[in-house]
């Protein structure tokens, strides 16, 4: 199957230029045809795995554990004001 | 002294032959003279270095020293650590400053260590050969012509040519293994949950743990045992993991009664001679040792590549939507719109084998191919943990090569992805069935390292550091050392 790259790049939000997308698709199609192997496996009745461990998340108590570190965490934002992130215009 | 173990430098500063200013200095200077050509340092701060070596001399002398007292130890990139920045050899996390420390590194922290810059990898953990990091390809001591190994280059690189005694490096796929083996070190990937993700940047969450790369078996204890153990801050750690006496596990000498299964999927074509004579060489000493070698059949290692190639891409899709460029990481100029902003960012932010992955995992992931990628992969993976839970009802570790072949020539490899992803075929199952694994230096072929690579069950890393222990006791390699590198001001190490 050949996959349809601009239209993954796209939910990937990844911008690929005319170039890269014919030269990526033929790298994926490679893949994509390596893994599909998978295909002729037998897998009826084989539950898929969730944990390596087959382990239950572990729950804490529910008590606040972390403290406001607003300024740290926003140190290293591309850009912020008034504590908010700011990001183009979204709404018209 | 630069060669030494881990444990050799503690016994040292234990009896007062030298400090750990001095030590520190020692791998600073080995750093300064070495680097340019390695490239296995992405980041050093050398005043930083020798504070902390100057605060735990001070430790050591006025409460007495902790388990990793002034021992240094190298960080891969991909850990968050509060100095210098934390850049996963990205370009989208350039000049990144985290706001915390990972939790490992909070425990080599407490334990006294001194943590030594910051290591090349390749970027975001993904590849085999240190050739995608935004930093440039770090080069193997052994021959600095070919790669070290990946993801964790950097790491394996700096240890082999004792630019440090030790390392931190991660292992979603063989990360921690490959490169050990393809540069002639020791490097233990635990049982995944032993050791918290917390601050370790993430690439495939079900895969990923994080493990020593050292020059001895015991070193590589000495450090899993200050970095393991429960973290509420990551779900996935393991709250009721059994425990372990990991120093007194090293101990053994012999492998009488030790049932060593080798797989017959292991060990055939695609490998080197030379390491097949290797590692054949290394079971017969496990015999002589005293262990029995049983044939096993582990069926289905030939989907490991292809599930992993699903699993890790999708789970990768996921994790590195976070890089929105909205909290942290690349921004691009002026951007039209948040639609653009979000693609243009991340194009250039990212490499080309990042996208790579990512438009894998998007694909795999995407509306009416779910079922036929993601949840078959992960069927797949059930039968892949069936295989080993069902041949160790037989044998008590599994004994195998590391990598099919040796290091390979910079640049040799690059230009087909999928041949790259089948230099993993020996490692990745493991990690896709959660076990702990280490591999050890068992020879060389053409004058470049091979591996041997065993296999417990989950949670007996002490099964392992046995195995290899007793292995190590009877042999020389990881005392090996590549001779460009064993200068030092002016004379031998």
């Amino acid at each position: 199957m050949d996959i349809d790259v601009q239209k993954v790049a796209m939910l990937a939000r990844i911008r690929l230029t005319d170039d890269e997308a014919s030269e990526l698709a033929p790298q994926l199609n490679k893949i994509l045809s390596y893994v599909d192997q998978l295909a002729a496996v037998n897998t009826d009745g084989i539950t898929p795995t969730a944990h390596p461990h087959d382990a239950a998340m572990p729950l804490r108590a529910n008590i606040v554990t972390n403290s406001n570190r607003r300024d740290a965490l926003q140190a290293v934002a591309p850009k912020t004001e008034s504590g908010l992130y700011v990001v183009p215009k979204v709404i018209e | 002294m630069p060669f030494s173990s881990l444990s050799h430098i503690q016994e040292r500063l234990n009896s007062g032959n030298t400090s750990a200013v001095e030590v520190a200095q020692l791998y600073l200077d080995r750093i300064a003279a070495h680097n340019d050509t390695l490239n296995a340092f992405v980041y050093i701060d050398g005043e930083h270095v020798l504070a902390q070596a100057e605060a735990s001399d001070k430790h050591r002398a006025e409460h007495g020293a902790r388990a990793l007292e002034g021992l240094p130890i190298a960080i891969k990139d991909i850990f968050c650590t509060q100095n210098g920045p934390t850049q996963c050899c990205s370009n989208i996390l350039k000049d990144f400053h985290a706001p915390y420390d990972a939790h490992v590194v909070t425990k080599l922290k407490e334990a006294g260590a001194v943590l030594v810059g910051k290591t090349n990898m390749d970027e975001f953990a993904m590849g085999s050969s240190n050739e995608t990091s935004a930093f440039g390809p770090c080069r193997n001591p052994w021959n600095t012509d070919c790669i070290p190994g990946g993801s964790s280059g950097g790491s394996a690189s700096a240890v082999a040519a004792a630019l440090a005694p030790a390392a931190l490096g991660t292992d979603t796929g063989g990360s921690i293994r490959q490169p050990a083996s393809l540069t002639g070190i020791t490097g233990l990937k635990p049982t995944y949950g032993r050791v918290s993700r917390r601050g370790i940047i993430a690439f495939a969450s079900s895969l990923d743990q994080a493990g020593p790369m050292t020059r001895s078996v015991k070193d590589a204890a000495m450090i899993t045992s200050v970095i393991s153990g429960h973290d509420s801050g990551d779900a996935t750690s393991i709250s009721d993991a059994p425990e372990l006496d990991w120093l007194a596990a090293c101990n053994k000498t012999d492998m009488k009664g030790m049932r060593i299964g080798v797989p017959k999927e292991y060990f055939v074509g695609g490998m080197d001679s030379g390491v097949r004579t290797s590692v054949e060489a290394a079971l017969k000493q496990c015999e002589a040792l005293g262990a029995e070698l049983v044939d096993i059949s582990l069926p289905n290692t030939d989907l490991a590549v292809a599930a992993y190639y699903v699993i890790a891409p999708s789970e990768a899709s996921a994790n590195l939507s976070r890089y929105d460029s909205v909290r942290f990481g690349h921004r691009c100029e002026n951007p039209e719109d948040l639609l653009d902003m979000y693609t243009r960012s991340r194009d250039e932010g990212f490499g080309p084998e990042v996208k790579r992955r990512i438009l894998t995992g998007a694909f795999a992931l995407s509306s009416g191919y779910y079922d036929a990628y993601y949840l078959k992969a992960q069927q797949v993976r059930t039968m892949i943990q069936q295989d080993f839970i069902s041949a160790f009802e037989n044998v008590d570790i599994i004994a195998t090569p590391t990598s099919p072949i040796t290091a390979f020539k910079l640049g040799e490899k690059t230009d087909d992805p999928l041949t790259m992803y089948l230099s993993d075929i020996y490692t990745i199952a493991v990690n896709l069935a959660g076990l702990p694994a280490l591999s050890q230096p068992c020879g060389f072929a053409d004058d470049l390292p091979v591996g041997l690579q065993w296999i417990a069950p989950a949670w007996r890393e002490d099964v392992l550091l046995g195995a290899a222990s007793a292995y190590e006791g009877a042999t020389d390699w990881n005392n090996k050392t590549p001779q460009a590198f064993e200068e030092v001001s002016g004379g031998k190490a």
